[in-house]
């Protein structure tokens, strides 16, 4: 069967070729079966073409709230102001944080060959063209667990590169969510601290944290979602978003509403992550609480350069992927791609 | 089968006479001969207190302990750099010179960079410490000569790649005890805080007496440098160090060495046996040279404590790289990632090292040493560096012979692994065949001792 996507030079262009199931007696693979499925919005299931490994999208209807913490809110940071208003367009989003099981066929090529039959093999060609990561050094999984786990100690280029490989492969383009996105999603239309009130004693119910998780990582989906059917967004694993983390960014937005903002990145550090960890105390764990990476997360990375696949010094941090429901044309695409930034040891 | 054939069937550049010729030179006491005396060396550095840096091998880790150098309190400067490759060595002084534009760190001029198999010998003189980083085949011939120069020594781990390697560096380590020469060997989890704080706890009775212990290093594996046009056996040996054993020692050496010199540490001692089973299954390609992905050795200690060691490069498999020590009143467990866990036999826990706060352990290393050279104190971690060098290799004889290998054959044996030669269109010890496949140690036949 024809290959419906093909990536050059870091560009991708984006081919479907629907006739080709047409005339062929073979069953759709899902990537183009789920193409016809976009108008409808609904919740679906994405299998990585060729493995029986699958991850559940969440419609998130576009809208607009209010980015930020009010200046009232307790353990506030000045970083999370001023609020504003934000209008998001509508996106998919994964129901979980990615785990290993379809974050290691991204890593090892030899797991992805195994794990495909022989018909789906030809569906390799345009996911070899994105570069994967060297083999982690470490034990990445530092010992958490793995199947049902959350990935962790990936960069946010290593983060980013494995959506590029699964738009490669699926023909749908994942990426990483903003910031903006990313708060829009968590707080599911609330507007406390956390998206199911003000209280931190009701984050055992909903989230795994320094207090509940024993010094590690969790199976995702294992605590309660949020009113939009996401789970883990408080806690289990900080999770990558899209942007540069500037703590002023908020101010240029205080007086007009802002449209899908994003901070692209352009240095090495930092960039910003959401909705805290295992390893965190209840006040990382606000909707409006921003983290964001620092050098001393490979400080065990004995190379250099260091890695700028993996992290060596970060077992809490990990991501889910989004899909905006207007797939954009191959020539947007390109530009959520990023380059590697040589890591000196900052 | 004859004996000469198995041996040409694990180390086909050796005839009997060949080892024998090549080893006699390796064994020679030219050491002791040029033995100046020195006492403190700092006295040397006179009224500029900097401490002068020569790089040996310039590759991902030496470029990453040349900065961990350079980042050490007081004034300190990269003055030379040798490496085998020249784009290595540009690469590296790229990345030194990033890190520090400042001419005070690094003034490496043109005629201070050398490139080529005696490089090394052009660098060492020009230092007041030198880092040897290159593939752990070079390091005896390295280490020798920068104690012959009376240079302080930061040498990363292993520190050779067979027996007779191993005897030149116990050899040298002795000239430098003489001559107060601070060597610091970069197995780090010497220098980490939760080993430190959890190896004291056990070292005080925690689990009480020993009885056993386990290391695993589980993961995917390394890199893999393909073969390029044009270039020689040599070259691409050289490029694809990693899995040829004359340069790397097989994963059980060049990585598992953490896990098994931590037991070394614990347990005071070093094994006086071994016996196991390895081979390779899925690392077998053309790029993947002659070593193993999988070895499993039972060491015996002299006490009779068995230790088993578990390493393997198997990508989708189980990941783990941690010891852990079994006694007559509880359990301990460490890892590189800072994890220090004492309990009793039933779980309850005795000990829980946080290591959130930790300092880097590989910036450690190098503070100690440059404060050890400052203050005229010695540190000296040669003598272990070598004997968990050796205790690596007892266990790849182990598993390439499926025999029981014994402690002091390993070590006295006159089989060398090494080139007779070092240029790039000498022979190199092993070679492929017209397929471009190399010979693979196969237990039963290959002899190793």
């Amino acid at each position: 069967m024809n290959l419906h996507k093909f990536i050059t030079s870091g560009a991708v262009t984006v081919i479907l070729l629907v006739a080709a199931g047409f005339t062929n007696k073979q069953p759709l693979p899902n990537s183009v079966a789920n193409s016809f499925q976009e108008d409808k919005f609904d919740p679906y299931r994405e299998t990585i073409p060729g493995t029986k490994v699958s991850f559940e999208l969440v419609p998130i209807k576009g809208g607009e709230f209010r980015m930020g913490s009010p200046a009232t809110e307790a353990k506030r940071k000045p970083d999370e102001g001023p609020q504003h208003k934000v209008k998001i367009e509508p996106f998919w989003m994964g129901k979980y944080e990615v785990t290993w099981d379809e974050f290691e066929i991204f890593v090892y090529k030899e797991i992805e060959k195994q794990s495909m039959n022989a018909s789906s093999m030809a569906a390799t060609g345009p996911s070899d063209a994105v570069s994967r990561p060297s083999p982690p050094y470490l034990d990445m999984t530092f010992g958490m667990g793995k199947s049902g786990f959350p990935a962790i100690n990936m960069t946010q280029f290593g983060a980013l590169t494995y959506c590029k490989w699964l738009t490669a492969k699926t023909g749908h383009f994942y990426r990483l969510p903003t910031e903006a996105e990313w708060e829009y999603a968590c707080r599911a239309g609330a507007t406390t601290a956390y998206s199911f009130g003000d209280d931190p004693t009701g984050l055992d119910e909903y989230s795994w944290n320094f207090n509940n998780s024993n010094a590690g990582t969790k199976k995702v989906g294992s605590k309660k979602p949020n009113a939009w059917g996401l789970y883990d967004m408080h806690g289990n694993v900080a999770e990558w978003t899209l942007d540069q983390y500037d703590p002023n960014f908020y101010a240029q937005f205080a007086k007009a509403t802002a449209t899908n903002p994003w901070l692209k990145p352009t240095k090495l550090y930092a960039h910003t992550l959401r909705g805290g960890s295992w390893d965190d105390d209840p006040d990382a764990l606000r909707s409006a609480a921003r983290q964001f990476s620092k050098p001393v997360w490979k400080q065990r990375d004995p190379q250099i350069p260091k890695s700028q696949w993996w992290f060596t010094d970060a077992s809490f941090v990990g991501f889910r992927v989004v899909r905006p429901l207007k797939q954009p044309s191959a020539e947007e695409i390109a530009k959520y791609w990023s380059e590697p930034i040589k890591d000196y040891g900052s | 089968m004859s004996e000469e054939k198995d041996l040409q069937n694990t180390f086909p550049h050796l005839s009997r006479r060949g080892f024998f010729k090549g080893s006699a030179a390796l064994l020679g006491g030219a050491l002791i001969s040029q033995l100046p005396f020195e006492t403190n060396a700092y006295a040397r550095y006179g009224a500029d207190d900097t401490i002068k840096v020569a790089l040996i091998g310039c590759g991902g880790r030496g470029t990453g302990a040349a900065i961990q150098a350079l980042s050490t309190q007081g004034k300190v400067k990269l003055v030379a750099m040798a490496d085998a490759f020249r784009d290595r060595l540009d690469e590296s002084f790229t990345a030194v010179s990033t890190k520090f534009p400042d001419k005070s760190r690094v003034d490496v001029p043109e005629k201070n960079k050398f490139v080529g198999f005696d490089a090394y010998k052009k660098a060492i003189p020009l230092a007041d410490v030198v880092i040897l980083a290159t593939p752990p085949g070079f390091r005896p011939i390295h280490f020798e000569e920068a104690v012959n120069a009376g240079k302080h020594i930061f040498m990363e781990k292993p520190v050779a790649t067979d027996g007779p390697g191993v005897r030149r560096v116990l050899a040298a380590a002795e000239i430098a005890k003489k001559k107060n020469l601070n060597v610091v060997v970069g197995l780090q989890r010497r220098y980490q805080n939760a080993y430190l704080e959890t190896i004291k706890r056990i070292n005080d009775g925690a689990i009480g007496d020993i009885t056993s212990a386990q290391a695993y290093w589980h993961n995917a594996g390394v890199w893999v440098r393909p073969r390029k046009e044009g270039q020689t056996e040599m070259e691409y040996q050289m490029r694809n160090w990693y899995y040829f054993n004359w340069l790397c020692g097989d994963h059980i050496l060049e990585q598992h060495i953490h896990n098994i010199d931590v037991v070394n540490w614990v347990k005071n001692d070093y094994p006086v046996s071994a016996q196991g089973m390895g081979g390779r299954q899925v690392r077998n390609g053309k790029d993947h040279g002659e070593i193993f992905d999988h070895h499993y050795v039972e060491f015996t200690y002299a006490d009779g404590t068995i230790f088993n060691s578990q390493c393997r490069h198997q990508p989708g498999t189980m990941n783990r790289v941690e010891e852990v020590f079994v006694g007559t009143k509880g359990r301990a467990t460490l890892s590189g990632d800072g994890k220090g866990i004492v309990t009793d036999l039933k779980g309850g826990s005795i000990y829980n090292h946080r290591s959130k706060n930790d300092p880097d352990p590989y910036q450690t290393e190098h503070d100690k040493l440059f404060a050890a050279i400052r203050s005229g104190s010695v540190i000296n971690n040669a003598e272990y560096g070598a004997k968990s060098t050796m205790t690596a290799i007892l266990g790849r004889n182990a598993t390439y012979s499926g025999q029981v290998i014994k402690w002091d054959d390993a070590l006295n044996t006159q089989i060398s692994i090494m080139p007779e030669k070092f240029a790039w269109d000498a022979p190199t010890p092993t070679k492929p065949d017209a397929n471009g496949n190399y010979p693979i140690p196969t237990p039963g036949v290959t002899r190793v001792i």
